[in-house]
């Protein structure tokens, strides 16, 4: 049983982000850049069924720039056994990202495809819906417990209301949330290990996958800073500016 | 004056910009790459070890700094009790195979430059230098058995010491033994398997008894009897705490026990014991190498040990620096002495000149320190893979000449850096709510261990400056003064005159050498050698000065090349180094003369006039 692992590069979560000063994004140059949480524990858990003997295969894939390799090697030091990188230095949108999954995927035929449930930098939580959608494959998201049985996946996921599991008919997209696992760290002698595994580069032309964006951004700005609050004199003076002023209450 | 927001990440142990800097811009560590032992490395597999060691250090060792100074190991009479956070952090780290980094492949390490594993272990250090003590301490027990021990000892050992099942310490100590290794008393005595047994007691053992791993390996100093008298007649010899099967496993309890435990000012998660050795009829031991060898086995891995213990001070000192900055900056205190119109907003600290003036004398403390412990770092991997036999020499006795020095400056710089760091932080920072007034705490230790700098102090002027003929120093000599030449060929008029400042620094402290070599025996040397601790720290800061003048060197060239906010780091570089040349480098003058006359106010100070 094969496992596709979609892996992206995003800025590190402990590095405080900066909008352009033109508006157009936010700073990446000189800012660390590491592997999307939810992506590595969705990574974690592949290495978990491998060991388990579920899994025969590891697959890591990243679309993105070049130095999406370094990505793609932490991934292969973590435990998967080969990666590929669908390189572009245009903006991709999830759409894009879940049409270059596919043409990954039906090179590949996993059986099942783990990914992050949204990556930290856009939070835009989509590419895996989309990717189950276009595949016409079964999806679990916010997944919290995977069990695979024989042709079935078995999904616990988290839900406003709390857990739900459904059952899945392999081949499937599992997206993974937080409360999955805990990732291990990478091990000294896995990173020089990594070095000797596969990294195969592909094109976007050459999946036949058009990534024009189809969102344009017009603009990016910081949140409004806080402001600094008021004292009322009495209750009723908070209820109207909650009604007036806020407009939270009717 | 504007304040720039830290744009990259908001670590408080270390600044990864920096470290990038001094490895990569300042030593062009990734030119290891074309030595045969390094050859599968790139610079991608460094950052790699650094990055996942950082992690680790994030996540599992800073998290219970805290925690640990607080809730002390403590023991019942019967186990040693240690909060579980400890042994947590070290499984992490052992698993992700750190013990093992600078091993062979073969032996599940990385082989991995020895400068890069102190860039790695850096972060552990500035994370939680205490519970950084226990892979020290296994660390370089691992490597004394390695160079030194017989195969059946290194095939016992080695292997668990690199996994981190068993841990090691180091015996040296016993109380009336201290600096005065020459009155060790501990007796090893010959048994008829060709084996020992140890009777006698040590003192300050670090490690010396936990139930972090499975098994203890200790290394101690003991006498052979009939050896010759001091240190020619100290021998090594490994103690287990418990004895070791040929298949590994683990036999009965040895003749170790402990007999207390130490309470000290920092460092307070590293349990430091007394050990009784030989109470029930003798530790069971064998022997290192020859007899009456120890020591120069233990010295053998002296100078890594040494600047192991200066770049931990200078970590201790980096963090603490971080803290401070980030403080300066969020506190709004006061207003531009421009301006004090009250009804405007307090500013942020770190817009008073005093606060700046502070946060600057620490950047250059431990930015510099850095910067030095990993040069000396390099230069080990230099002595053991440069490819020409010249070249390796040089860079022992650069080494050598080096190694007091990087052991003691920031023992003395960064400590004083933790001190203006509570300064910075005010009466907070003097309070236990912060994280400052541990870092000082733990660091005070570093001055003392491991050689005193008074002891270092000695060896540098009684010994390392003369040593084969005064090459060494000849060869740093050389060293500053290719820094000089690059400062006063390039454009900027102030470095130029850096360069002759480091220079004439320079000749201070080759005058002062050379009157004492001259007068070795006599009244000028007797002085000069009591003033030792003088002459250290006038070869610390003029070394660090040559190290200061390196960073602004690269600092200057990168700067025509860069845009912000990358400029506004290598304005910092030349501020600090600005800051060092004509803050710190003058006090040489002082120490100067203080050498040279010589004076002599101390060594004729009476007891009686106390």
């Amino acid at each position: 049983m094969k496992v596709l692992v979609p892996v992206k590069r995003v800025v590190d979560y402990n590095v405080k982000v900066r909008v352009k000063a033109d508006g157009t994004g936010v700073e990446t140059a000189n800012v660390k850049m590491s592997m999307n949480p939810f992506d590595e524990i969705a990574l974690e858990e592949a290495v978990r069924l491998k060991e388990a003997g579920k899994a025969t295969e590891i697959i890591a894939v990243s679309c993105g720039v070049q130095a999406s390799q370094e990505t793609l090697r932490t991934a292969l030091a973590i435990g998967a056994d080969r990666a590929v990188l669908v390189q572009t230095d245009a903006e991709l949108q999830p759409l894009a990202v879940a049409k270059l999954l596919c043409a990954v995927a039906k090179k590949e035929n996993p059986t099942i495809v783990l990914m992050g449930k949204q990556a930290i930098d856009d939070d835009c939580n989509q590419t895996g819906q989309m990717f189950a959608a276009l595949m016409g494959w079964a999806q679990g998201t916010f997944a919290s417990k995977v069990i695979v049985d024989g042709d079935k996946v078995s999904v616990t996921r988290e839900i406003d209301g709390g857990l739900e599991t459904v059952s899945l008919k392999l081949p499937a997209a599992i997206t993974v949330d937080l409360r999955l696992n805990e990732p291990r760290y990478v091990t000294l002698p896995n990173i020089m290990k990594a070095k000797k595994k596969p990294l195969e580069v592909l094109a976007p032309d050459a999946l036949g996958v058009d990534i024009t964006p189809r969102i344009a951004t017009l603009k990016v700005e910081e949140p409004p800073k806080r402001k600094a609050g008021v004292k009322v004199p009495d209750a009723k003076t908070l209820v109207e500016k909650l009604k007036n002023e806020a407009k939270v209450i009717q | 004056m504007t304040t720039s927001k830290p744009i990259s990440i908001q670590s408080m142990l270390l600044s990864r910009r920096d470290l990038e800097f001094v490895l990569y811009e300042l030593l062009h560590v990734d030119t290891l790459t074309t030595r045969p032992r390094y050859a599968d490395h790139t610079r991608e597999t460094f950052d790699a070890a650094i990055d996942v060691t950082a992690k680790i250090a994030e996540e599992q060792f800073a998290t219970h700094n805290k925690k640990i100074d607080q809730n002390e190991p403590t023991f019942d009479g019967k186990r040693v009790m240690i909060i579980p956070e400890v042994k947590a952090a070290l499984d992490a780290y052992c698993s992700a195979g750190l013990m093992a980094a600078a091993h062979d492949y073969e032996l599940g390490g990385m082989q991995l430059p020895y400068v890069v594993t102190q860039a790695c272990f850096a972060h552990i250090n500035a994370a939680n230098i205490a519970t950084a003590a226990y892979p020290l301490l296994t660390t370089a027990n691992a490597n004394l058995i390695n160079a030194w021990g017989s195969e059946e000892q290194k095939a016992t050992y080695l292997p668990h010491l690199l996994s981190g099942r068993f841990f090691g310490t180091m015996c040296l100590t016993e109380t009336q033994a201290g600096s005065s290794l020459a009155d060790t008393r501990t007796r090893a005595e010959p048994q008829p398997d060709g084996g020992y047994r140890l009777y006698g007691s040590k003192m300050w053992i670090s490690a010396g008894e936990h139930e972090l791993s499975e098994n203890i390996v200790h290394l101690v100093l003991a006498k052979i009897p009939g050896s010759p008298p001091g240190v020619k007649g100290i021998s090594l010899f490994i103690a287990p705490k418990y004895l070791v099967h040929p298949d590994g496993s683990l036999g009965e309890r040895n003749d170790i026990s402990l007999a207390g435990l130490n309470h000290k000012m920092g460092y307070r998660g590293t349990v430091n014991t007394v050990l009784n050795f030989g109470e029930k009829g003798g530790a069971i031991a064998s022997l290192v190498g020859k007899p009456n060898a120890g020591l120069a086995y233990m010295f053998h891995m002296m100078n890594e040990a040494r600047i192991g213990v200066g770049l931990g001070a200078v970590m201790l000192g980096y963090t603490g620096y971080l803290h401070a900055l980030d403080y300066a900056r969020k506190r709004p205190q006061g207003r531009p002495a421009s301006g004090k119109d009250p009804l405007q907003p307090q500013i942020p600290i770190v817009g008073h000149a005093d606060v700046r003036r502070m946060l600057l004398a620490q950047k250059a403390y431990v930015e510099g320190g850095l910067a030095l412990g990993l040069y000396c770092a390099l230069l080990v991997d230099e002595q053991r893979t440069a490819e020409s036999q010249d070249a390796r020499r040089e860079a022992g006795l650069l080494l050598d000449v080096l190694t007091p020095i990087a052991k003691a400056w920031p023992s003395q710089w960064c400590l004083e850096a933790n001190s203006l760091a509570i300064q910075v932080h005010g009466g907070y920072g003097y309070s236990r709510e912060y994280n400052v007034e541990q870092f000082y705490r733990d660091n005070r230790l570093n001055p003392i261990h491991e050689g005193t700098n008074g002891i270092q102090a000695i060896d540098l002027l009684g010994r390392k400056v003369g040593m084969e003929g005064g090459a060494a120093l000849q060869v740093l000599e050389r060293a500053i003064a290719h820094s000089a030449r690059q400062a006063r060929a390039c454009p900027s008029p102030e470095l130029q005159r850096f360069g002759e400042q480091l220079t004439a620094a320079f000749a201070r402290v080759t005058e002062v050498t050379q009157k004492y070599q001259a007068a070795r025996d006599r009244a000028y040397a007797q002085t000069a050698l009591a003033n030792a601790h003088v002459f250290l720290e006038m070869a610390g800061h003029v070394t660090v000065a040559w190290i200061w003048l390196r960073q602004a060197l690269v600092a200057e060239t990168r700067l025509a090349r860069v845009e912000s906010p990358d400029a506004d780091f290598y304005r910092g570089k030349l501020q600090a180094c600005r800051y060092f040349f004509r803050w710190e480098l003058p006090k040489t003058e002082h120490w100067h003369r203080l050498l040279n006359e010589p004076d002599s106010t101390c060594e004729d100070m009476q007891d009686e006039w106390f």
